[in-house]
């Protein structure tokens, strides 16, 4: 008896996370005058919207020029991150107190504050419209640092001084003994960064100006908003659901990891 | 000699684009605050002048009050959905992946598409949501139309998206209750309530302290959702502060003033955030 009424509440809250996204895809898939009506499946299925979407914005362009950005940034994270973990769990200097203070500080400053003037900066750096705009200033994280340095520190020291003894030099310690040994941090910060990357609109909207750069969140919004969508709803929602489909194909199969790097990365902050 | 500034190699990167990305940003950020800038023309020096304005403009302070109103929707019912989603997950029940992965589903599709497809839900004559209530005997509602609803409807669309994490954020926390603690209140008779109420709810308090720094930093930067959905719209109703910020520097290139929005803000957000923390130790 309880755990009916337990299912009963599981599986309307199942209906209430999945049902829209099963009606912007049947929605999608509509004709146009249907979609007014619509509850479930169209009675006639027809891609006409995908049709007319594909004709009116680049899109497939807007999917490489996302692919770029986004696995640029997820690289430089990952290499740069790992090695300023590395010397501040592993290394002895003067400042590393510093810098650790620093990467804490810049993980609380708001980005409200440095939005206006990081704009400028690309400016006068001649980025506008380019990908190196869109990839430079996020190629450091400072929760993916953190996350590093945490897991390094729990790697065994005999192991980074067996390599040494071999004649590693540091490079290869942290890709070569580190890395092999760190799949389950690798894999979360990949994940959270390839994601917030993916789905970043603010900061694209602000330095692509050009169509043809534009990355895939960005060109669906100003799509949907800028009028060329002429109000026809199928459309919008074609757009949309190709917009989702990318990160909805990834996260079918890497679910578990999904939910866990997720999760964790709120953990930490 | 080479041990000694291997280190400092290591982290050059970091401290290069830290002062080209952050630290020199924040000092310029400030200095903008005393100009007015259009990007094109000469920097004109105006004092405090963008200061007293900020204080005279009463679309920034509306957009500031938009972002409370939003919060206050959206973080208690953030933490009550989550809460008993979590706790429910947490019983012995078959499908618990499946159930856990489809509440997830939202939290990892981009802000654009949940704003896309709500807009629709919310639409006044053809939307679902407004169809349903007709077919149940109520009038329709102008869920984006009408200046009282639209900040409570974005807030609630929000709260769907993000829920997802939450719940599992929960759901961690509740596995770290012992299970001798519900035993022990059960032999002592205690009721699901009274279980909940002097167990749970003590035990999870640090994870709801999170949820709420969490979802307070998110609403902050509450921007896509408004942009896309209303335009900040119907009289400034929705508008949000990101929203304003944008608005200022990208469409009227007022850079000094913007920054200036910018600086206040985030200051604001610095002092909220805090005083959270500090309820949070005073708690332990």
């Amino acid at each position: 008896m309880k755990k009916t009424f337990l299912y009963i509440f599981l599986t309307a809250g199942a209906v209430i996370f999945l049902y829209p996204f099963i009606w912007m895809i049947s929605a999608s898939l509509a004709s146009e005058n249907e979609i007014g009506g619509l509850i479930f499946l169209p009675s006639d299925f027809t891609f006409n919207s995908y049709v007319q979407m594909f004709n009116k914005i680049p899109i497939g362009k807007a999917f490489v020029n996302s692919m770029i950005v986004s696995s640029c940034v997820t690289f430089g994270v990952l290499v740069f991150g790992s090695m300023v973990g590395y010397a501040l769990s592993r290394l002895e200097f003067k400042g590393r107190d510093l810098i650790f203070y620093i990467i804490i500080f810049t993980m609380t400053l708001p980005f409200q504050i440095t939005l206006i003037p990081q704009y400028i900066l690309i400016v006068r750096f001649g980025w506008v419209d380019s990908y190196a705009g869109l990839i430079v200033p996020y190629l450091m994280n400072a929760l993916a640092i953190i996350m590093f340095r945490q897991y390094f520190k729990s790697i065994p020291q005999d192991l980074i001084d067996a390599a040494r003894i071999d004649g590693c030099g540091e490079l290869r310690i942290i890709f070569g003994i580190l890395w092999p040994n760190s799949i389950p941090v690798l894999v979360t910060v990949g994940i959270i960064t390839f994601m917030t990357s993916w789905n970043e609109v603010l900061w694209p909207l602000i330095v692509i100006r050009n169509e043809n750069l534009m990355t895939m969140p960005q060109l669906v919004t100003l799509f949907a908003v800028g009028g060329r969508a002429e109000s026809q709803l199928g459309v919008k929602l074609a757009a949309a659901t190709i917009l989702a489909l990318p990160i909805v194909t990834a996260y079918l199969f890497f679910q578990k990891y999904f939910i866990q790097s997720m999760a964790s990365s709120g953990m930490k902050e | 000699m080479r041990k000694k500034i291997i280190p400092y190699l290591l982290v050059s990167p970091y401290i290069v684009h830290f002062i080209i990305f952050v630290a020199f940003p924040v000092g310029f950020s400030i200095y903008l605050t005393f100009n007015n800038w259009n990007i094109i023309s000469p920097m004109e020096f105006t004092g405090l002048n963008n200061y007293k304005r900020l204080f005279q403009d009463a679309v920034f302070w509306k957009s500031i009050f938009n972002t409370l109103i939003f919060l206050a929707i959206h973080i208690p019912l953030q933490i009550i959905v989550a809460l008993f989603l979590a706790e429910l997950l947490n019983q012995k029940i078959n499908f618990r992946g499946f159930f856990r992965a489809a509440f997830f589903l939202p939290v990892i599709v981009s802000g654009v598409v949940v704003t896309i497809l709500w807009q629709q839900l919310y639409g006044f004559d053809t939307g679902l949501i407004n169809r349903l209530l007709v077919k149940i005997g109520f009038e329709k509602i102008g869920w984006l139309t009408n200046p009282n609803w639209a900040m409570p409807s974005i807030a609630v669309m929000a709260t769907w998206k993000n829920v997802g994490l939450y719940i599992v954020l929960f759901l961690v926390g509740l596995q770290t209750v012992p299970p001798q603690y519900y035993e022990a209140a059960e032999l002592e008779g205690a009721t699901h309530m009274q279980k909940f109420l002097k167990i749970t709810l003590p035990m999870i308090n640090p994870t709801i302290f999170m949820v709420v720094v969490l979802s307070t930093v998110g609403g902050f930067s509450l921007f896509i959702e408004p942009y896309v959905m209303t335009g900040g719209g119907p009289l400034n109703s929705t508008i949000s502060a990101v929203l304003y910020i944008y608005k200022q520097g990208f469409f009227y290139y007022h850079m000094g003033y913007a920054a200036t929005l910018g600086l206040f803000f985030a200051m604001l957000i610095l002092t909220v955030v805090m005083i959270q923390k500090k309820f949070v130790e005073k708690d332990k």
